[in-house]
């Protein structure tokens, strides 16, 4: 299976503190990744780290075939986008949903000015949000219709990779399964290639095809999803399964 | 997996307010708009609303009461007080306004540099501050005063010198909060350049209390131009000023004593509708964030 992005050795240290542990990780195209692990864990450490928003102290990062320097390209921060865990504050409070989007296709020139009003209502329809939207701002909506917003950000500049640190973990408990059914949508429609971090292994279990399990900085194992569920190797990943009272059904 | 119905309505929120109902609905805002709209209309319209010459001499008229022809009187040289009066605010205003634009621009600017960008350039920019702010603001200010002459230069120097510094530090405040903000990261992660994430994302939200505190500093501004003015080290006679005109009343205090307590109360008259203005900014930025 072709390699979407490789993480070789990366290691990522505050002052005395090993956030992460020398990580080698491989993500396939078109497939999805879940990483679990508790807080503090270094979930969103590697998150920020692929996204080029923390330099590793050591380790690189092949995006196909492609080193991520320490500085990216353009072409390069076009390639992997990031859905951030708390929608309240992942959007410009001072942007309309048109800003946001036209900034995105713009800046990336994915589309021709005349034609960023039509891409941008397809964008918002794609993620099930009403083209009146446009012109309202963040704090206007929901928690869930503000998270789809940050989701049709991302997949506008046609990245790649996508990351989704903990997306539903701030919402409602109904709201969060509308949101994962969108991701679900999307990877079927658009084939995407993503890392969905999640400490919810029922989260877990309803996106990824390889589940990646975290813990003090260090990867402990990586398995596809159904042996993961079955058969973990690590008791650690054990003990992450048995701490889940019922697994939901998806 | 199961489908469920999916929420895509938006919440009914009602009419959105619009500017005006929002303004109507703030009445220290209302009052502070109101207040000085007058007194700058009285500054624009005063050639054809007044008679007299502010710097015309009339010796055969000096130190009249106020009377119709003279709405406040006449102080110790004949010259007509009102008229006067509302061309220092001219003067004054004017000055006022012109002396925080540099300042409200660079501390804007150093403060989100400051802010966003931290490290070495926060550490330089927090130097050059405290440096600045370890003098006293009416050391410096007669210091250049002296220097540069009297008059309004002295001002203006002054006030590019150390006025950016109140800017820069709420600015920078601000900025070093919002950096941790997620939409920050996602503008990173957009690839979007530094300058770009400054003037567009960043910009629009340090604005507004970059402006409440403008409105704030322009009472201290006011202030310091009629002090120097009343010193003897501001605008020059016979130019009319609030500051000169408290000081060529004083003589006077027990025979004509509105000769220094008219400009006076122009002075507390706008740094009352100022802080009103700033105020009711406040209230509805906040209300609207």
């Amino acid at each position: 299976m072709e390699v979407a992005l490789q993480v070789q050795d990366i290691t990522v240290r505050y002052g005395g503190f090993t956030a992460l542990d020398q990580i080698r990780l491989e993500l396939a195209r078109h497939t999805t990744l879940g990483l679990v692990g508790e807080s503090g864990s270094g979930k969103s450490t590697l998150a920020r780290v692929i996204a080029g928003l923390i330099t590793p102290d050591e380790g690189q990062l092949l995006l196909g075939a492609e080193p991520l320097g320490k500085k990216r390209s353009k072409a390069q921060h076009k390639q992997i986008q990031m859905i951030f865990q708390n929608p309240d504050s992942s959007l410009n409070p001072r942007h309309t949903v048109r800003q946001i989007l036209a900034e995105a296709l713009l800046f990336h020139r994915i589309v021709e000015r005349s034609q960023v009003e039509r891409r941008s209502k397809e964008l918002l329809s794609r993620v099930q949000l009403d083209a009146k939207s446009l012109d309202r701002y963040p704090h206007e909506f929901s928690g869930g219709q503000r998270q789809r917003i940050a989701i049709a950000r991302a997949l506008s500049v046609e990245p790649s990779l996508l990351i989704a640190d903990e997306p539903t973990s701030a919402l409602d408990v109904s709201v969060q399964r509308s949101v994962l059914e969108l991701f679900h949508t999307l990877q079927a429609e658009l084939n995407l290639t993503m890392l969905f971090i999640s400490h919810d292994l029922g989260v877990i279990h309803a996106v990824s095809d390889t589940v990646a399990v975290m813990r003090q900085g260090q990867l402990v194992e990586v398995n596809s999803k159904d042996e993961f569920f079955v058969r973990p190797q690590h008791e650690y990943s054990r003990e992450l399964l048995s701490a889940v009272p019922k697994m939901p059904q998806y | 997996m199961n489908t469920t119905q999916i929420d895509t309505t938006l919440p009914d929120l009602g009419k959105p307010a619009s500017g005006l109902r929002r303004v109507l609905n703030t009445p220290s805002l209302l009052i502070g708009i109101i207040m000085f709209t007058i007194l700058i209309l009285l500054a624009i319209f005063i050639p054809y609303l007044s008679p007299y010459n502010p710097t015309e001499q009339n010796l055969s008229a000096f130190l009249q009461p106020p009377s119709a022809a003279h709405w406040l009187g006449t102080d110790q040289l004949g010259r007509d007080l009102f008229t006067r009066l509302i061309y220092a605010a001219r003067t004054d205003l004017t000055i006022m306004v012109l002396a925080e634009i540099i300042p409200f621009c660079t501390g804007v600017m150093l403060g989100m540099i400051s802010g966003y960008y931290g490290k070495w350039t926060d550490r330089i920019i927090a130097l050059v501050t405290d440096t600045f702010i370890a003098f006293p603001f009416y050391l410096i200010v007669i210091i250049v005063a002296f220097a540069s002459g009297a008059g309004e230069r002295g001002i203006y120097i002054t006030f590019i010198l150390v006025g950016w510094i109140v800017f820069a530090r709420v600015v920078r405040g601000l900025s070093a909060s919002f950096r941790k903000q997620e939409w920050i990261a996602s503008a990173q992660t957009l690839g979007l350049p530094g300058h770009r994430i400054l003037l567009r994302h960043l910009l629009p939200n340090v604005l507004p209390q970059a402006v409440v505190v403008l409105m704030t500093d322009m009472i201290g501004l006011l202030v310091a131009i009629v002090t120097l003015g009343y010193l003897g080290i501001g605008i020059a006679p016979p130019t009319p000023d609030w500051g000169t005109m408290i000081a060529d009343g004083q003589p006077f205090i027990t025979t004509a004593w509105w000769l220094s307590a008219v400009p006076g109360f122009a002075v507390v008259y706008t740094g009352i509708a100022l802080s009103l203005l700033g105020d009711g900014l406040a209230d509805i930025w906040r209300r609207k964030g």
